[in-house]
């Protein structure tokens, strides 16, 4: 990706990075970021609180200036055309970037005539989304009184009055029931269905998992790790062996023999008739199972499963990625 | 089970049709941006009509408070104090009321609704112009009530009604110019109660060392020259004189050089501040 033309004004990318970097009183936020984020795709910011996620995105969201580094958004540089940039992005903040005391109806006809739409029109525009959000009931309602998972697709309802090229998603599940968070994948993927870029972030493992083509691991300001998520599960090895013993008493033999084939430490499990290990090169797995028949070891059961994004995270970083803390940081 | 599965594809084919339907509309201009900002602050007049009751509550106070307790020591009587008092307690109203400015200013942006507004493609000054409009309609409304109780209390403007309205124009000028010290406050302090605390702290000393409640004649020679520098007392003496039919057009003038002086300030500090908000 770093060899693509940097000077060529049309490109297959949405978002174009290098080097950005934030400092907030000596205290590098971001820290070298570079991004190549093709277009049509979502992208997944994964990080723990604090990591430098929200910084990243309302830099390319041209909400606060970088320190360091360049961009170019949609192929219009960050810097020297922010104009051109805002016309063609659109932000859901990581709290609410709507008016609470108005309405959801009032919401998305401000947004509506603000993008430049009459009054009329501006009126059919809201009415419609409201309908496709499943928000016509509550439409009159202010949305201090809407739920969680409301005020999240008001939020990005009013993202997308006109739709964005690309839209930024700061934590847009935080928080929500598995059942909001559900319609929000969904209106994500929708999204990208009609050709919209989407850079999210997240906590949550599982959700850059099941929504992103490719993912950042963010820590410190820093990305630590990019790729699909199938790349990132390869580069921790290819996943974990559980087995289970039909006979608990030969779980240390079974114990010495799968260290040795797999060249990985094996864990005993909480269930004493259970054994697991990380593997690194899926052949062996089979061989090691083997070996455990000719040693008259009997497995009653066996799986390979693929490591979570949990612990990609956990090697990467060398700690668990933090769920969401009570103490969240502003801004 | 079944039918919850259709219903979901069907809204999201409601979803993508919404999405690719749209025509893209024509950037919308500074005038109705602003405007549109305008009517966002007033919407909120009709959720929290009690804001409404805070601008009037302390100008019908002080009014009564001032004539009643202080008018007959002051100037004789209570009516002749009244004749005197009334243009000043409007000037007070008005310029108190800006700090509202302010305070709501900065609880937007704690808010993070203004994100948003800063990341679409608007004239940037808008949602600024466009609160400060719906505040100088919410002053005139403060002006309006603040006459009424005058002219019930036995307030007699010789001005008539020409002269009474162009002195509340020439307040609202001025409250709007001076609205831009209070939207640099909003941006700076951290907490919308800090900003209120602030604001109060400059306003009062301002307010009280002004030709609002007494004639400066009976001050000591340096606290009159002050008195007479503050911008607050040279409109107060205007409104007086566009109400009273003693105008003299040099204080209107001194009054429109003082506005444009503030927002030849406070305006560029205020859009700096907001451009570069963290
Ligand atoms: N306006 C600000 N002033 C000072 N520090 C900030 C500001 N915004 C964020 N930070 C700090 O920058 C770091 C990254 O924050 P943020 O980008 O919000 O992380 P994330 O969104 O990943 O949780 C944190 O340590 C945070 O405290
Ligand atoms: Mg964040």
């Amino acid at each position: 990706m770093n060899s693509s033309k940097p000077n060529s004004n049309y490109s297959e990318l949405a978002v174009e990075a290098s080097g950005l970097v934030k400092i907030f009183s000596r205290h590098r936020a971001v820290d070298g970021v570079d991004l190549a984020i093709p277009k049509g795709t979502v992208y997944g910011f994964l990080g723990p609180n604090g990591a430098g996620k929200t910084t990243t995105i309302r830099m390319l969201a041209t909400l606060l200036k970088p320190d360091e580094g360049s961009a170019k958004i949609l192929g219009h540089d960050l810097i020297r055309e922010p104009g051109a940039v805002r016309s063609r992005v659109s932000l859901t903040g990581q709290f609410a970037s709507i008016d609470e005391n108005l309405s959801g109806m009032e919401n998305l006809i401000l947004i509506a005539r603000l993008m430049g739409y009459t009054r009329k029109q501006a009126k059919t525009r809201a009415a419609e989304l409201l309908s496709a959000f499943g928000l016509e009931e509550a439409a009159k309602r202010q949305v201090k009184k809407y739920s969680g998972g409301m005020r999240r697709r008001i939020d990005i309802a009013a993202s997308i009055v006109v739709r964005p090229d690309l839209l930024f998603l700061d934590e847009p599940t935080t928080g929500l029931d598995p059942r909001s968070r559900n319609q929000i994948w969904d209106i994500v993927r929708v999204l990208v269905g009609t050709g919209t870029t989407v850079l999210l972030t997240t906590q949550y493992l599982e959700e850059a998992d099941q929504l992103a083509d490719r993912i950042a691991v963010i820590d410190h300001g820093k990305i630590i790790a990019e790729g699909t998520s199938g790349e990132l599960k390869a580069s921790v090895g290819s996943g974990v062996l559980h087995v289970r013993l039909l006979d608990r008493e030969k779980r240390s033999g079974a114990q010495r023999l799968l260290s040795e084939r797999l060249g990985t430490p094996v864990h005993l499990s909480n269930d004493p008739a259970a054994l697991s290990a990380r593997v690194t090169q899926t052949e062996r797995v089979s061989e090691a199972l083997g070996e455990l028949a000719k040693a008259d070891i009997r497995v009653t059961d066996f799986s390979l499963g693929q490591p979570s994004l949990d612990e990609v995270f956990l090697t990467l970083t060398g700690r668990p990625a933090v769920e969401k803390t009570s103490k969240e940081s502003h801004a | 089970m079944e039918q919850n599965t259709q219903s979901k594809i069907g809204q999201q084919e409601q979803l993508r049709k919404v999405l690719l339907s749209q025509e893209r509309p024509p950037k919308a201009g500074a005038v109705s941006a602003s405007l549109t900002f305008g009517w966002r602050a007033l919407l909120k007049i009709k959720y929290v009509p009690e804001q409404l009751l805070d601008v009037t509550f302390f100008p019908v106070m002080f009014t009564l408070m001032f004539t009643y307790l202080f008018g007959g020591a002051l100037a004789g009587s209570t009516s002749k104090y009244l004749q005197f008092l009334l243009p000043g307690i409007l000037v007070q109203t008005v310029v108190f009321t800006t700090v509202y400015t302010g305070v709501a200013l900065n609880t937007d942006i704690s808010k993070g609704i203004f994100d948003r507004f800063r990341s679409m493609p608007i004239w940037s000054p808008s949602p600024l112009v466009g609160a400060l409009i719906a505040d100088t309609f919410r002053y005139g409304i403060a002006s309006v009530i603040v006459m009424i109780l005058g002219l019930i209390l036995g307030f007699r403007p010789n001005g008539g009604l020409s002269g009474v309205v162009l002195g509340i124009v020439l307040i609202l000028i001025f409250a709007f110019s001076l609205s831009w010290i209070f939207t640099v406050i909003g941006l700076i302090l951290r907490t919308p109660n800090s900003v209120m605390g602030v604001s109060m702290t400059l306003l009062f000393p301002v307010t009280f060392a002004s030709n609002i409640f007494v004639d400066p004649a009976t001050m000591p020679s340096w606290l009159r020259a002050v008195v007479d520098v503050n911008p607050v007392s040279v409109l107060t003496t205007a409104v007086r004189g566009f109400m009273q039919g003693t105008i003299d057009i040099g204080e209107v003038v001194w009054v429109l050089v003082a506005s444009a002086i503030l927002i030849a300030i406070f305006a560029p500090i205020t859009m700096y501040l907001y451009r570069h908000k963290r």
